[in-house]
This record gives C-alpha cells, sequence and structure tokens, in this order.
C-alpha cells in the first residue's frame, strides 16, 4: 500500500507524515512534489501540514492552484482516501473538495498544545478502527483552525454526519472551554458527501508513538491501511 | 490602469483581528470606538489601458484568489490614471 505525502513550498509536516505511515505502520510511502501532475499509483494521499507557499494572502489559498492539485482532485472524485492536516485541511477548504473555510482563532493566538478530540463517526476511510464517542489526545499547531461555514452548510454537515472530529475534554464533553481556537460546533474535523475526503486541523501524524507523548493518532492511519486492504467493518476493533 | 481591490469579512462572520483591535483601542481610551473589522486592501498595477478589462481582470483575480468567497466579500474600484505630463503650472 502506497501513501502519498504531497510537498507544497513551505509544507513541514511531511516528513512526520511519511514517517508515521513508512517506519510506524511499515508501508509503502513517498513524497509528490506539488508541480507533479501525477499521484502515480498512491492508494492513499495525505496533505500535510505547514506553511503552503508561506500562506500569505490565506491559508492553503495559493496551493490549490499547484499543479498537483488537479491530480488530487482527480484521485478524491475516484473515491480515493484523501487525508488533509492542518495546512493540508486548509487547502482542501479553499480547492472546494471540503466545504467551509478557516478564520483566525478567536483570540489570535497561535496554539500548540495536546488537545482532546472526539471521534464522531467510524464510516469514514481514516476512523474505521475508531470508535464513535472516543477522545483521542493529539496535539494541535496553529494560528487560523476557527472554523467557519455558513448555517445551510453548517446544517447539511450535520444532518449528514460529516462532523468526523469534535474538540472535547477528556470526558468526551464538547465544552467551550475544550475548544482552542472558536470553531463553530467544535468542529475540529469534516468529510466530503463521498466520506473519502477527510480534513481536520489536529495532527494525528505527530502522535503515532509512545514517546511522543500519545500514538492516538495512529488510529487514522491503521484505519486507511485497513479499509484498502478490504477488510470487512466487522473486524474493526477498537482500541 | 490601477484597480483598487478591497477584501472584507462578510458581515455575518466573526472577525477576531477587527475584534482585538477594537478592544485595544478602547482600552486605549476611544471609548467611541464601538467596533473594528479589519480587511485587506490590494493595489492592482495593471499593463491596460482600457477601463474595462482592468475592472474585468481586477475582478477575475479578486474573485478567483483575493478572496475567498465563503467569508469574505470584495469591491473593485478604478484609479483615474493621471495624464502623462501634466500642464505646466498645473500642480498635481
Amino acid at each position: 500500500m502506497t501513501f502519498a505525502v504531497v510537498v507544497f513550498p513551505g509544507s513541514n509536516c511531511d516528513h512526520d507524515a511519511y514517517h508515521a505511515a513508512k517506519h510506524v505502520l511499515g508501508e509503502d510511502a513517498r513524497f509528490v512534489w506539488h508541480k507533479e501532475t501525477s499521484l502515480g499509483d498512491a492508494d492513499v494521499v495525505i496533505l500535510p501540514g505547514g506553511f503552503s507557499h508561506g500562506d500569505y494572502l490565506r491559508t492553503g489559498a495559493i496551493a490549490r492552484f499547484s499543479p498537483v492539485m488537479a491530480a488530487v482532485q482527480a484521485f478524491a472524485d475516484r473515491g480515493g482516501p484523501v487525508l488533509g492536516i492542518c495546512n493540508g485541511f486548509q487547502v482542501l477548504l479553499e480547492c472546494g473538495l471540503l466545504p467551509g473555510a478557516m478564520l483566525r482563532n478567536r483570540d489570535v493566538r497561535f496554539h500548540c498544545e495536546m488537545v482532546g478530540v472526539r471521534v464522531e463517526r467510524a464510516d469514514t476511510p481514516f476512523t474505521r478502527l475508531a470508535r464513535a464517542g472516543q477522545v483521542l489526545r493529539i496535539p494541535i499547531a496553529h494560528g487560523e483552525g476557527n472554523y467557519f461555514a455558513p448555517p445551510e452548510t453548517l446544517a447539511d454537515l450535520e444532518a449528514n454526519g460529516r462532523v468526523i472530529f469534535r474538540y472535547a475534554d477528556a470526558a468526551g464533553e464538547t465544552t467551550d472551554a475544550a475548544n482552542p481556537n472558536g470553531s463553530l460546533h467544535n468542529i475540529a474535523g469534516i468529510c466530503n458527501a463521498g466520506r473519502n475526503v477527510v480534513g481536520l486541523m489536529p495532527h494525528p501524524e505527530r502522535a503515532c508513538e509512545r514517546a511522543l507523548g500519545s500514538d492516538d493518532g495512529l488510529v487514522l492511519f491503521r484505519s486507511v491501511v485497513e479499509a484498502l486492504a478490504g477488510h470487512g467493518a466487522a473486524q474493526a476493533v477498537t482500541r | 490602469m490601477k484597480a483598487r481591490v478591497f477584501v472584507t469579512l462578510k458581515p455575518s462572520v466573526f472577525d477576531p483581528q477587527g475584534h482585538t483591535i477594537g478592544e485595544a483601542l478602547q482600552s486605549l481610551g476611544y471609548d467611541t470606538v464601538a467596533d473594528v473589522r479589519q480587511g485587506k486592501y490590494f493595489e492592482l498595477d495593471l499593463r491596460t489601458t482600457s477601463a474595462a478589462d482592468a475592472e474585468a481582470l481586477a475582478r477575475d483575480v479578486a474573485s478567483r484568489v483575493l478572496a475567498n468567497p465563503v467569508i469574505e466579500s470584495f469591491r473593485v474600484e478604478l484609479l483615474d490614471q493621471a495624464p502623462a505630463a501634466a500642464a505646466p503650472g498645473g500642480g498635481r
């Protein structure tokens, strides 16, 4: 199974994602430079965190014009699993693969900390080994993760179970205090209508080994490996 | 030809930066400042002398790149170019 990690100028979590796939999971992984027009034989695409093209205008605003994004769009349209992490999520929002937009964090500060992330749905390729209601300990590191969507979009996301992750306390309560950035409905991650494209602000790739303080993020990577291996949902295990 | 593009958050969208600046102004004693909304301002220098072309180009750039239509709206203004050589004694 091959993970393609897209590299934009300014990506800085590309190696973390590569490491999680290649060294922690033992799967094939390779980098795909943003000027490439093909993803090759990729089975999974990861848009990593960082500051693509410097994010000088808006986060992800320029990255969506990168040549590789047409291939990512086509891959997603074919049902291929795509995971956007942090800046990768922002790129997915800018290019329209996911709805909504990011505002500056409500306190205008960059947040770099461990947070609680409640899994809302296990019916995506990236959460099938997780359990709905499970709270993951995963770090965030962003200044613009304040998720916004117009009321009708938000209602559509909620009605169709497309909110995949919410900020929550250790008990799983989605309190305002557990919301680090002001995101509407404590939203930390969403998916597309086909459920194969998932974006989230927290960094699961930075929480894949106990030495890093948490390996809760591993479930996203293990899930997609399992999903692609074609294992039945009945074999899904909870951690 | 020059065009000005003003990008502002839609009224329904909370503006954390503007809000913070507003609070700062109030703490400086500007009690009359009720609220602040922050936006972006771009000046485009366009290689065209056609006002219609300039406006179309500025709108295209603004809608595709400079503004995110989910959260922002924009306004375009064309700047009248001053005559290449000002009349003597005509001032600026």
